[in-house]
């Protein structure tokens, strides 16, 4: 099996959204930076098929320069070389995933592309499902459950009050959802590996934006200011009377 | 202008909450569709039934599902989970609704989902219009599998919500959070550090990439309030935190704070609950 997993690069934001001073972006002179925990499943998921069958595991991102941290994480859980398209400017979903399907189509074919369900940060839904269009390929999103057997793919939607199934014939394009499995983490010498992997990066030129950002907002009133019903086991009583005004106790 | 308004039903809620972002637009027609769920079938069945119209989902996964689909027929721009439409320009969420993006789109039509509670439901049920999609060769839903729940209510139904974070310290510690939700029929959750320590399962866990719940009232026990646990339970009519730390995000986001050890709180709330019910 060939497995394709696309990531994308986010702050970990924390406790506060901070905005950068024209808006444009999350401050993140002190943040770290990592993947979505869907896109993190999508990696595992695909290294654990490959480890039980055999093939590759790519990971491609399309983000900045310090992305390639992001596809050496992707690498220290296993994948086996990466693919960066080297941007610094933030991207709308419509041209993310012609970019996308561009690189792909200069690969081997891939027998699976994996995506998150949704981006971190942007929240598009729609990336893996327009890639799957370009590239002419079935798609299934929101998996928490996937076998792989015999050039299909079982895959299990989460839905209000259990799972959908799909069976689906590879080549295909799925996403994923976190709580498909569990990541590993990696080990020193699987991070010490993941240094020298292969990694392909090329700069792209960002189209115009058709959903075109034009500032963030942090929303307002968001934040309260809470009622303390007392410190320690002793606020106990005046808890179960709060309990008892809302009507749950 | 006139807009297509695509429903999971003609009640569904978050579909009631679409027809009210399309009512805002122009001239609304609503549709369902038949049949078993089948994305690209169901979205060009709408894609046909729209002309140029317009189309609007329910910030669903299925909606933003289906649209996304319509996108890509159409080939044109979609914005997800939109909070506010002025014109060519609108409001949509990011990070799970704890950030918004002020953005304008460039395209004859417009296709929208509206995000979740962001619009108020204006009409119990409508009329729609039911299309038949074709369904040769989709890819649909060909089975359904229903988890064993053991009889609890669920995360996502419950009206009370116990949650656990960092604080709780092992996967024992919860067995004070279980039996105060014993107590109040509530369903036990926690935050994205619980579960990637192993102590809960992901089915539990509560927050942007877990299960997003509205209970009338939370119980953030020991947890911080990273965005990303914010992101799943700011939908709480009543959210109440415990934590020793007096400094801690979470207090930013609670009607109601108890400031101290979790591990003598809880049980205390617990014997005050049962010495109110045994009176």
């Amino acid at each position: 099996m060939r497995i394709l997993v696309c990531v994308k690069r986010v702050p970990i934001t924390g406790g506060r959204m901070v905005l950068t001073a024209d808006a444009q972006a999350i401050e993140t002179k002190h943040l770290g930076f990592t993947i979505s925990p869907h896109e993190e499943c999508g990696v595992e998921e695909a290294v654990r098929i490959v480890e039980a069958g055999g093939g590759e595991v790519v990971v491609l991102t399309l983000g900045p320069e310090e992305a390639a941290e992001q596809i050496r994480d992707c690498m220290a859980i296993g994948a086996d070389r990466g693919i960066h398209l080297v941007s610094s400017e933030e991207w709308d979903a419509q041209a993310t995933a012609a970019a996308i399907a561009e690189a792909i189509r200069g690969e081997e074919p891939f027998d699976l592309v994996v995506f998150g369900n949704e981006s971190a940060d942007a929240g598009g839904y729609q990336v893996g499902i327009r890639v799957a269009y370009a590239l002419g390929l079935p798609v299934v999103t929101g998996l928490k459950g996937l076998t792989v057997d015999g050039g299909r793919a079982r895959c299990e939607q989460e839905v209000p009050g259990g799972r959908d199934v799909y069976d689906v014939a590879l080549p295909a394009v799925v996403t994923v959802k976190e709580g498909l499995n569990l990541p590993r983490y990696p080990s020193v010498p699987a991070k010490l590996r993941a240094k020298s992997k292969p990694l392909d990066a090329r700069p792209v030129e960002r189209p115009v934006s058709k959903l075109e950002k034009l500032r963030l907002v942090v929303p307002a009133g968001s934040r309260k200011q809470a009622e303390i019903l007392g410190e320690g086991p002793g606020a106990a009583p005046r808890v179960v009377e709060v309990m008892q005004q809302l009507g749950v106790a | 202008m006139s807009v297509l308004v695509f429903m999971e039903s003609a009640d569904d809620e978050l579909s009631r909450q679409a027809l009210t972002l399309a009512q805002s637009l122009g001239d609304v027609r609503a549709v369902t569709v038949d049949g078993p769920y089948a994305p690209a079938a169901w979205a060009a069945a709408i894609v046909e039934a729209a002309g140029g119209d317009d189309i609007v989902g329910p910030g669903s996964d299925r909606g933003n599902e289906v649209l996304a689909h319509v996108a890509a027929q159409l080939d044109l721009p979609f914005a997800a989970n939109v909070s506010e439409v002025r014109g060519d320009e609108l409001t949509r969420i990011r990070w799970g609704g704890t950030l918004l993006e002020e953005a304008r789109l460039h395209a004859d039509r417009r296709l929208l989902t509206a995000a979740p509670f962001a619009f108020v439901a204006s009409v119990e049920s409508t009329q729609a219009q039911v299309l038949a999609p074709n369904l040769d060769g989709a890819v649909a839903v060909v089975d359904h599998v229903a988890p064993d729940t053991g009889g609890k209510v669920s995360l996502a139904d419950a009206k009370v919500v116990v949650s656990g974070g960092r604080g709780v310290g092992s996967a024992d510690g919860f067995g004070i959070l279980e039996e105060l939700a014993g107590l109040l029929d509530a369903a036990v959750g926690c935050s994205r550090v619980v579960t990637s320590a192993g102590w809960r399962p992901h089915s539990d866990q509560v927050g942007q990439t877990g299960t997003k719940v509205s209970p009338d009232l939370y119980i953030a026990c020991g947890i911080s309030g990273a965005t990303q646990h914010i992101a799943g339970c700011k939908g709480a009519k009543a959210l109440l935190a415990i934590n020793a730390d007096r400094e801690a995000t979470i207090f930013a986001h609670a009607d109601y704070a108890v400031i101290g050890d979790l591990h003598e709180i809880v049980p205390a709330i617990a014997a005050e609950l049962r010495k109110v019910k045994g009176s």
